[in-house]
């Protein structure tokens, strides 16, 4: 049976998560204000590092050596992040509790979960060195924003799932398309963010600008966004394909072109292009990453503007 | 071109560009079609031309909506009617788009299947003159035989020795995998295109106490493939015993049941049928897809005979189950009797409005407006049983409805009553047949094994040196030098490993 007491605790939750993910959003800004402060007076030297001696020499790009001295607002950022990202767990798991099921059984509890993979996914990328902390504020507006919003628009107590829910295909099914959905809007932002810096660094190229940029470089901004797309994509597919085993079980076909299932496929064939746009002669940067946004606006699409405004076998909750 | 440009562009299996020499124009079609620019717009194309598909009603998916949204638009409809905007995934411009990305894709498929099949038996090529240009290298001096220690570093790696260079390859398994998602694709394609062709989608409505058997008449609405023969329908029969709905008290549903009973080849067993737990009998597959009320209804013409006596089934019109009812009497006398109206499961009564507040059977009533005269049946023109035509009927009593719950009975004014026995549920099931989802399965496991094998394995080649030493009894300089075309960090720390096996 449904605890309404634990679940208000678990909403209560996810609100607190929301509040100390803003405060590490702006921690991780102050860190950039200061460093934007200090790069004015140092000029960004052109990296070429030869690893230490005995070891084989290894180029590396440029954005992988660090300049500034490590800032305390964006350590302190990060130790934020990591609490909020604790609460957030915890906020979930409560959730789950209450209901009684998996916490992924309405838009609600979905999105909540997105924005948790999202988080954890820059959180993971950061401890593997793959991008700088201070990406960070431009992580953290959208979580927030995004958690803001569901929780205002899309809030739902924690109840029983609706019967064409309930099968264990939900906790595979779900479980993958929340993974991957939250690699790809994670992925959609760091697409955007690509796009921003290479149109500064071109208006650098220009003589058109002089101010220095907060943004991590185009390379390291490709390569991220890259590797979290190809990381997702093969789970959206699994998950497409658990989506239509179910289907084949709960209605009589494997696949429909049901709206929900439209929007799915046309993500799919988005990412799948832009997996192979990265590796064509003409399509490979901006472009690419224009396919990986719209991509991102696809899955928006399929989720959002779908289960709210199409009337489909997946309009639930 | 730096050495290592043009070592990766050696390291992908890619065709060559078409050259541009003057060309037959058919073999420049076809290599306009196979590359991968035009594959690229072909897939842009696809999601293009699915949106309208995800955004506009479709007549495979809900053809109701359809006609809904035709009525609704009677200047700009028909147009897109025409356009195919409602049959999008069955439409001439969707078709050719996905034939066209498929041929590309075929066309682009089998140079590079035999490409890799050569590779696979290739040696790992020579090792380039200067391997310090290459993305990582190192160099070292020793007086030890390197080569049989770099033999045994490089375990799992495909490795050539010419004389005093080692040539050292691995990840052969991220083409094969990329080989083997395209044609898993290829394959889905056809596993669809069986089921397209020879499966069979059968609906059927049935009241409790009723069944329904696996012919092609029985069912309501079908939906036959092209190329369906209906001796391949399997033989079986369903009575439903029972229908069960639950619901929460803010009247969300919770559970659906039916208990039914089968019979194919002699056997006779009880199943229940529920949301995502269908009947299987011998490959075909019955769903439960819906339910909701039949009041049954006992219908008496003036000279007292019994001239209906069974459960109507009613329509649903919105959650709470306020449904939709007609009755046809064609068989009273003198005058045939029809009947509107609706039955509500828990009854609440508002001014002249009723209408229901929960789901369940609570306080059920049957609200009915009668007629007496011709329901026009015999005049040629096909006729839902969900509708009444009243054009050359009277209304009882000027059209007052009449409410009615279990075992009342309405004394119809001019002769004749209808009674309100008792409610029975109803239960649509839909049975499918379709002898492609096996192959589509199957091919999907090809899709997501493919996809993982050509994402997460690297290719990677490596390559050893040894010049010997100007003089004996010095030691020799060795030359080390790797490449991998993703994930260069990745490599570089596994490069500095191997590099640290040979070493000591």
């Amino acid at each position: 049976m449904p605890d309404k007491g634990l679940g208000q605790l678990g909403d209560g939750m996810l609100f607190a998560a929301v509040v100390v993910y803003a405060l590490a959003m702006l921690a991780f800004a102050g860190e950039q204000a200061t460093r934007r402060a200090r790069r004015t007076v140092t000029a960004v030297r052109e990296a070429r590092v030869v690893a230490a001696v005995g070891g084989p020499s290894v180029t590396l790009p440029a954005e992988t050596v660090t300049e500034e001295r490590p800032s305390r607002a964006g350590r302190f950022g990060l130790v934020l992040a990591l609490v909020g990202w604790g609460i957030h767990v915890a906020s979930i798991t409560i959730r789950g509790f209450a209901a009684d099921r998996v916490p992924w059984g309405n838009m609600y509890e979905f999105s909540s979960c997105v924005a948790w993979v999202g988080v954890s996914a820059y959180l993971l990328l950061v401890a593997r060195r793959r991008v700088e902390r201070a990406l960070g504020v431009f992580i953290m507006l959208p979580v927030v924003l995004y958690l803001g919003l569901a929780a205002t628009q899309l809030y739902t107590e924690a109840g029983p799932l609706v019967p064409a829910l309930n099968s264990y295909w939900i906790k595979i099914h779900v479980a993958a398309a929340i993974l991957a959905s939250g690699s790809f809007l994670l992925s959609g932002v760091v697409a955007v963010l690509y796009l921003f810096r290479s149109r500064y660094d071109a208006r650098l190229a220009a003589r058109k600008t002089t101010s220095p940029t907060v943004l991590p470089s185009a390379a390291v901004l490709d390569r991220v966004s890259y590797s979290v797309i190809a990381f997702a994509f093969p789970i959206w597919t699994f998950s497409i394909i658990a989506g239509a085993i179910w289907a084949e079980a709960a209605w009589g076909r494997y696949w429909g072109w049901d709206p929900k299932e439209t929007w799915s496929f046309i993500t799919w064939v988005l990412y799948a292009g832009y997996l192979h746009a990265r590796a064509t002669a003409g399509w490979k940067g901006r472009k690419a990453a224009w396919v990986a946004v719209a991509a991102a606006v696809a899955l928006i699409v399929d989720y959002y503007v779908v289960n709210i405004f199409v009337v489909g076998l997946h309009s639930y909750a | 071109m730096t050495v290592a440009d043009e070592e990766a562009t050696r390291l992908t299996t890619q065709p060559a560009p078409p050259e541009p020499a003057r060309l037959n124009p058919l073999v420049l079609a076809w290599r306009t079609l196979t590359s991968m620019r035009t594959a690229l717009l072909l897939l842009f194309l696809l999601a293009l031309a699915s949106v309208p598909g995800g955004f506009l009603p479709q007549r495979q998916v809900n053809p109701l909506q359809v006609s809904t949204y035709l009525d609704e638009h009677p200047g700009i409809g028909p147009l897109m009617d025409r356009l195919q905007l409602f049959d999008v995934f069955s439409s001439t411009w969707f078709s050719a788009i996905y034939l066209l990305l498929f041929v590309s894709l075929v066309g682009c498929l089998l140079p590079r299947t035999r490409l890799h099949l050569r590779a696979l038996r290739a040696r790992p090529p020579k090792v380039p003159r200067t391997l310090s240009r290459l993305p990582v290298s190192d160099t070292w001096e020793t007086t030890d035989d390197v080569l049989p220690r770099a033999r045994k570093a490089l375990r799992g790696w495909r490795v050539e020795l010419r004389g005093n260079e080692l040539s050292a390859e691995k990840g052969y398994l991220r083409e094969t995998g990329n080989l083997l998602f395209h044609l898993s694709l290829v394959l889905l394609l056809v596993g669809v295109a069986i089921g397209a062709f020879r499966g069979f989608k059968g609906t059927v409505l049935v009241v409790e106490g009723q069944g329904f058997s696996n012919t092609v008449f029985s069912y309501d609405d079908i939906n036959p493939g092209r190329r369906f023969q209906a001796s391949s329908l399997v033989p079986f029969s369903v009575d439903l015993e029972d229908f069960r709905a639950t619901y929460t008290t803010e009247g969300r549903a919770k559970t659906f049941d039916a208990d039914v009973r089968w019979t194919h080849d002699g056997r006779t067993e009880p199943y229940n049928v529920r949301v995502n737990h269908p009947l299987e009998v011998g490959g075909a597959k019955t769903y439960l897809i819906g339910h909701g009320y039949a009041p049954h209804v006992r219908v008496k013409d003036r000279s007292g005979t019994v001239v209906l006596d069974q459960p109507v089934p009613c329509l649903p019109q919105n959650s709470q189950f306020t449904s939709s009812c007609v009755v046809k009497v064609p068989d009273a006398l003198p005058r045939q009797l029809g009947f509107r109206g609706v039955f509500t499961p828990t009854t609440v009564v508002q001014g002249f409005q009723v209408g229901s507040a929960h789901p369940a059977v609570v306080n059920p009533r049957l609200t009915l407006v009668g007629f007496a005269g011709d329901l026009g049946l015999d005049s040629g023109t096909p006729q839902s049983v969900y509708s009444l035509e009243t054009e050359r009927m009277t209304a009882f009593a000027g059209g007052k409805p009449e409410g009615l719950e279990p075992g009342q009975t309405w004394q119809l004014p001019g002769g004749g009553s209808l009674t309100y026995v008792d409610t029975k549920e109803w239960a649509t099931f839909q049975v499918t047949q379709d002898p492609g989802k096996g192959l589509a399965l199957l091919a999907s496991v090809g899709i997501v094994a493919g996809l993982m094998l050509s994402l997460f394995v690297r290719r990677r080649r490596l390559w050893v040196r040894v010049l010997p030493a100007a003089e004996p009894g010095a030691p020799a300089t060795v030359e080390a030098g790797g490449l991998a075309r993703t994930d260069p960090e990745r490599f570089a720390a596994e490069f500095a490993e191997i590099v640290r096996e040979m070493r000591d």
